[in-house]
């Protein structure tokens, strides 16, 4: 049985619905990421099981009990914040061991947890500190360990990252997926860097305009995203227009191409649906075998980024773009030239419409990349 | 180029004499009570003065119990109207403006028209209530300078994050005011308390009129009966009130407590 428990949660701001049927089940000592454009909701989500915020309907189980009703500070739900929110009139040890005094534990107990809180976010010696006296990635893990060390039965965490530089970011994280698996505490974490959540989650929430829009572990939201909008947030898919030819074969038609895919398509012969397909999935030159989709166009650009060579390659209305691994001993096609390329057919996925189109950001940088 | 250099030192220069030559007139003749001689009979006079001791001391406590019922009432309100009410605070902002539009007379003729002997609530009928009457009104005159003050302190630090953290910690609102909001805005909260104490030892009109012995009635007795215990009283009262200032000045500029967490 799940250890937290959403159940259709919707909330709510004055006519606004900012939340919209949420449901979500987390395990014990997992980490869960909520990935999602500015203004999807996941704050709202995030506060509602703090406590901070009410649904509007819905009900919250931690641990098989409903504590929709229970104030924030009756909850044991721990919370980083983006802005650190370390109190500024309380040193670091004062800081991380006001939760223990605030639930009574003695003195010297309380010295005692300090300081093993303050190993594990690697500032042993920092205790005696005022907040202002230390960098932004040395407050974060104060802020940690504060909320860490009253044992909460769940962690959440709001875009921890997001005001700190790009390379701590990468080890700060690292250290909180550390930190969380030694505890072994039950996460929530915020963000809406796809690289952050594809990198340290056991699952990642896609969130879209108030709903879970594709619940999986970043592997399987990376290569089957379900909808156009995980497609088009998550990673560097091409997404391309297709017409179906027959639904029952799983054959479309792109841009004058017959492909096939291995995803079922339930729409009607004619309609036109949206297909990914990652860049790294292609192969440029011809087919070998014919249970390979091949589709022949005018390579357009090519950039060399290093170990990878993207190409971009442009059939009628589309281009889509090619990643393969740098070979000294092949050179990428020239630009203008005509090249074919091949791909599996199961790497042609056929998306769900979410119901909602994506956001007019995602959209127009997608459309950017395929112009 | 010159010129300019010197304007304003001039400005300075007349603006230091318009203050200080009335001061120092005041300080020099306090000082000539022995005929002939400077001294300080005129303080030790003063200050032997069992009616300038307990009108002092009268003024003293009024103050600072005024400071601490004052804190008692704005901290939380600030507090709660920051965090919950955010759309109330044009509200409250006017209702604190108010005791500095209003002259005190008008104050007390309105509380006298209230509270009289024969109102529902007759506060003026004995020593003790009047003392109370006189203690809301002088919380009503520091409204203005406590809240605005607070108000000031606590905008400066992110209060709902901090209440927010605080809970998710476990803590209760009132521990959150006691512990968290109430350390941080200590700077704020001691510059209106000084201020309300300078505002307090000086006043007048309202303790007139309701005829408390305060260091005001004292001073304006004194004034009319006598010749350089007046001075002597002046110069006191002065120090008093510009000690108040320097403290306030001086814990202003400690800023540990208030720095934002960026
Ligand atoms: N207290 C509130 N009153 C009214 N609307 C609100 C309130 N809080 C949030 N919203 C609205 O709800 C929507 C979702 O907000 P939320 O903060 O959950 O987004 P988010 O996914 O966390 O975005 P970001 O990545 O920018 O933090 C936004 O459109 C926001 O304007
Ligand atoms: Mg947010």
């Amino acid at each position: 049985m799940a250890y937290l428990e959403l159940k259709s949660i919707k909330k709510s701001f004055g006519l606004t619905q900012v939340v919209k049927s949420f449901d979500l089940a987390v395990d014990k000592g997992e980490f869960v990421s909520f990935l999602g454009p500015s203004g999807c909701g996941k704050t709202t989500v995030l506060r509602m099981i703090a406590g901070f915020e009410t649904a509007s309907s819905g009900t919250i189980e931690v641990d098989g009990q409903e504590i929709s009703h229970l104030p924030p500070a009756k909850r044991k739900i721990g919370m980083v914040f983006q802005a650190y929110a370390l109190f500024p009139n309380m040193t670091v040890a004062q800081n991380v061991g006001f939760g223990l005094k605030l639930a009574g534990i003695p003195a010297e107990e309380t010295r005692v947890r300090v300081a093993e809180m303050l190993e594990m976010i690697k500032l042993p010696h920092l205790g005696d500190r005022y907040p202002y006296q230390l960098s932004g990635g040395q407050q974060q893990r104060v802020a940690l360990a504060r909320a860490l060390a009253v044992r909460p039965k769940i962690l959440l965490l709001d875009e921890p990252l997001s005001a700190l530089d790009a390379k701590i970011r990468v080890s700060l994280r690292e250290e909180i997926r550390a930190l969380q698996r030694e505890m072994g505490i039950t996460t929530i974490f915020v963000t809406h860097d796809q690289e952050e959540a594809l990198s340290i989650s056991d699952r990642i929430v896609v969130m879209h305009e108030g709903i879970a829009d594709q619940i999986g572990t970043p592997f399987e939201i990376y290569n089957t995203p379900k909808t156009k909008f995980a497609a088009s947030f998550v990673g560097t898919l091409n997404l391309l227009e297709a017409t179906v030819v027959d639904p029952g074969l799983s054959r479309l038609s792109i841009d004058g191409h017959e492909v096939t895919s291995t995803s079922p398509i339930t729409a009607p012969v004619g309609a036109k649906c949206t297909v990914a397909l990652r860049p790294e999935a292609v192969v440029i030159g011809p087919a070998h075998s014919s249970d390979r989709n091949q589709m022949v166009g005018t390579a357009e650009e090519i950039s060399f980024l290093g170990a990878v060579v993207r190409v971009r390659v442009r059939f009628g209305d589309h281009a889509v773009s090619i990643d393969t691994f740098n070979d000294p001993n092949t050179p990428p096609p020239l630009r203008g030239t005509h090249v074919a390329v091949t791909f599996r057919r199961e790497d042609l996925l056929v998306l769900e419409s979410s119901g909602t189109n994506p956001p007019a950001g995602a959209a127009t940088a997608r459309r950017h990349e395929m112009a | 180029m010159k010129k300019s250099r010197f304007g304003p030192w001039i400005a300075v220069t007349i603006g230091i004499l318009y203050f200080l030559l009335p001061l120092l007139a005041t300080f020099e003749f306090s000082l000539k009570m022995k005929r002939g001689i400077y001294s300080f009979e005129a303080y030790r006079v003063v200050l032997a003065d069992p009616h300038f001791q307990a009108s002092f001391t009268y003024s003293t406590v009024m103050a600072l119990l005024t400071i601490v019922l004052g804190i008692l009432i704005i901290v939380p309100t600030v507090y709660w109207v920051q965090l919950r009410l955010p759309h109330l605070r044009p509200i409250i902002e006017f209702i604190t403006l108010l005791p500095l539009v209003i002259p005190a007379i008008v104050l007390v003729f309105g509380y006298l028209r209230m509270y009289n002997s024969s109102s529902w609530l007759p506060l003026t009928g004995s020593a003790e209530t009047t003392n109370i009457l006189l203690l809301f009104a002088y919380v009503t005159l520091a409204l203005p300078y406590i809240y605005r003050a607070v108000d000031t302190g606590m905008r400066a630090i992110d209060v709902r994050t901090l209440t927010e953290a605080a809970e998710s910690l476990g803590a209760s609102s009132w521990t959150i005011l006691i512990k968290i909001v109430l350390p941080n805005v200590r700077v704020a909260v001691l510059s209106g308390a000084f201020l309300t104490f300078a505002i307090v030892i000086g006043e007048f009109t309202i303790a007139s009129l309701l005829d408390r012995p305060v260091f005001g009635t004292y001073l304006q007795l004194m004034g009319a009966n006598r010749a350089y215990e007046p001075s002597a009283l002046a110069i006191i009262a002065f120090a008093v009130t510009w000690a108040a200032m320097v403290l306030m000045q001086v814990v202003g500029r400690d800023r540990r407590a208030a720095k934002p967490a960026h």
